[in-house]
């Protein structure tokens, strides 16, 4: 019974490093551009979701009607304005930039904000739970939030695969010059994915802010499990990112329960195993 | 409406790096008519339609479109205006089924007499496959697809690049077969055509390039064996 709850955790943990693991996959599927400041956009946001409560006086998820939007415009911004100028036949231009990007965002929001944990306040939903069957429970926060990663990957999947958004993403992903002759402008495509991406981040950040106390240097981390979450996955499938989340999120609560100091390092074992046995990922996409 | 030609190259250059591969190239497409464009390997015929499409740099007033410059714009730009390349080895997207590929030619909204239904009747075939990955289609039918992907945007001008490059002549001949129909819609077209016999028989008028230069210039039926046998190898 206590292995069921511990795997139940895991799976809706899980949930929300597949929301982290999303956008990242997004950038890179279309666009080859790692993005090393994923994790401190989600901490941005998280932040951007502190002022938002606190000026307006709402909860973290109706706040997600101001936060979303208002990532999903930094993207467009930082896409055309910074990104899209170190794109090209090499992968270190944007490897570097991002990976300023990174530092500029921490210190920012240690100049604004200090290193002071904070967290965001949901109210009586925090400590909310459902009873499933005898002595297993799930918390309805953590619960919703997995609803909320599964419909922001099924969400995704459509837009990739049913809209002519998702057409015009894949297909600059496969040719961006013969892309052009379809008068599809390439910065543009490459803004909006961005943009998609952190509006992804925007409802991840702000889950993760409920969820627990955060602070400025907290990114780092969660790209960490983002890309295991990814690699487990396997790249450019966006329901085997969910799967990566997932294995990820139980490998993590399996690893805490046997030794509270195991948690991280079980995650990152599950991800070593992965990569050593079946280093495509588990669910990758073929490619012609 | 202009009064100008559709299309008018003027010393056009064209460089890949410190290689240059066109030499001050004109030419003059009229609305409607079919040229081709001929030429050995290297002769600089794609350098062209890439540089009328907006693929490559040039200096702005180098190619006018409907009287208004269009050199060094942007592919997407240029595409936006109505100029639609099937580009060298068709250049279908992997990702996308048959239908999608057609979709995203079309994806600009420029009205005018081609649509999917209109497309799926010129090559029955693409709409049998609709659903299937571009990759799996042979290579006839990619260049079909290639070609109403193009066509689809309905633009004022076509530019072909080696529709019959790898192709069985059966099916050179089917695909060709097709063009008059084309034409009727009053679309220009420029061919870049290695087999020279195609290119006489379905174009009005021939350009040959040789080593990045116009060698050659004349209606198709006026051109001699030996002219063209001259400017083509340059002997």
């Amino acid at each position: 019974m206590q292995w069921i709850n511990v795997i139940l955790q895991g799976v809706l943990v899980g949930g929300l490093y597949a929301m982290f693991a999303a956008g990242l996959s997004l950038i890179f599927g279309v666009m080859r551009l790692v993005n090393i400041a994923h994790g401190d956009l989600i901490v941005l946001a998280a932040y951007i979701a502190l002022v938002v409560t606190q000026t307006l006086g709402i909860g973290p998820l109706a706040a997600l009607i101001v936060v979303v939007p208002v990532m999903a415009l930094i993207g467009y911004a930082l896409q055309w304005f910074v990104l899209n100028r170190t794109l090209g036949d090499d992968l270190l231009p944007p490897l570097l930039v991002t990976f300023g990007l990174s530092v500029i965002i921490q210190n920012g929001l240690l100049t604004l904000f200090t290193a002071d944990s904070v967290k965001l306040q949901a109210g009586a939903i925090e400590v909310a739970t459902i009873r499933l069957g005898e002595g297993i429970y799930v918390g309805v926060l953590p619960l919703l939030q997995f609803c909320v990663a599964v419909g922001v990957i099924a969400g995704l999947q459509w837009i990739f695969y049913r809209t002519a958004l998702g057409r015009a993403f894949r297909a600059t992903a496969d040719d961006p010059a013969i892309a052009q002759l379809m008068g599809l402008d390439n910065r543009h495509v490459f803004a909006l994915a961005m943009a998609l991406s952190l509006a992804v981040v925007a409802i991840a950040g702000v889950f993760l802010a409920v969820r627990a106390n955060f602070d400025p240097s907290q990114g780092p981390a969660r790209l960490i499990f983002g890309f295991e979450a990814v690699i487990i996955g396997g790249l450019g499938s966006l329901w085997g990112t969910l799967a990566g989340g997932l294995i990820l999120g139980v490998a993590q609560a399996i690893g805490a329960h046997l030794n509270p100091g195991w948690q991280t390092l079980a995650g990152h074992v599950a991800f070593l195993i992965v990569l050593a046995v079946r280093p495509q990922g588990l669910f990758p996409k073929v490619r012609a | 409406m202009p009064e100008g030609p559709l299309l008018a190259v003027r010393g056009l250059d064209a460089c890949y790096g410190d290689f240059q591969a066109l030499f001050v190239v004109s030419m003059e497409i009229a609305r409607g008519e079919a040229v081709a464009v001929i030429g050995a390997n290297g002769a600089g015929k794609s350098t062209l339609l890439k540089s009328i499409a907006g693929l490559m740099r040039s200096r702005r007033d180098a190619i006018a479109f409907d009287d208004e410059p269009i050199g060094g714009m942007p592919a997407y730009a240029v595409a936006a205006r109505g100029i639609a390349l099937v580009p060298e080895g068709r250049g279908l997207f992997p990702s996308l089924t048959v239908e999608e590929n057609l979709l995203i030619g079309g994806q600009l909204g420029r009205p005018g007499p081609w649509t999917l239904r209109r497309i799926y009747e010129l090559f029955p075939v693409l709409e049998e496959r609709r659903a299937l990955p571009s990759t799996v289609l042979s290579g006839g039918q990619q260049q079909m697809a290639a070609l109403g992907r193009a066509l689809i945007a309905n633009p004022k001008l076509l530019l072909c690049d080696e529709i019959s490059l790898g192709l069985a002549p059966i099916v050179v001949r089917d695909i060709y077969a097709r063009l008059p129909t084309i034409l009727a819609e009053g679309v220009a077209i420029v061919l870049i055509e290695q087999d020279v016999v195609q290119a006489l028989k379905a174009a009005q008028r021939v350009y040959c390039l040789q080593e990045g230069r116009v060698a050659l210039a004349g209606a198709a039926k006026d051109l001699t064996h030996e002219a063209i046998a001259a400017a083509y190898f340059g002997v």
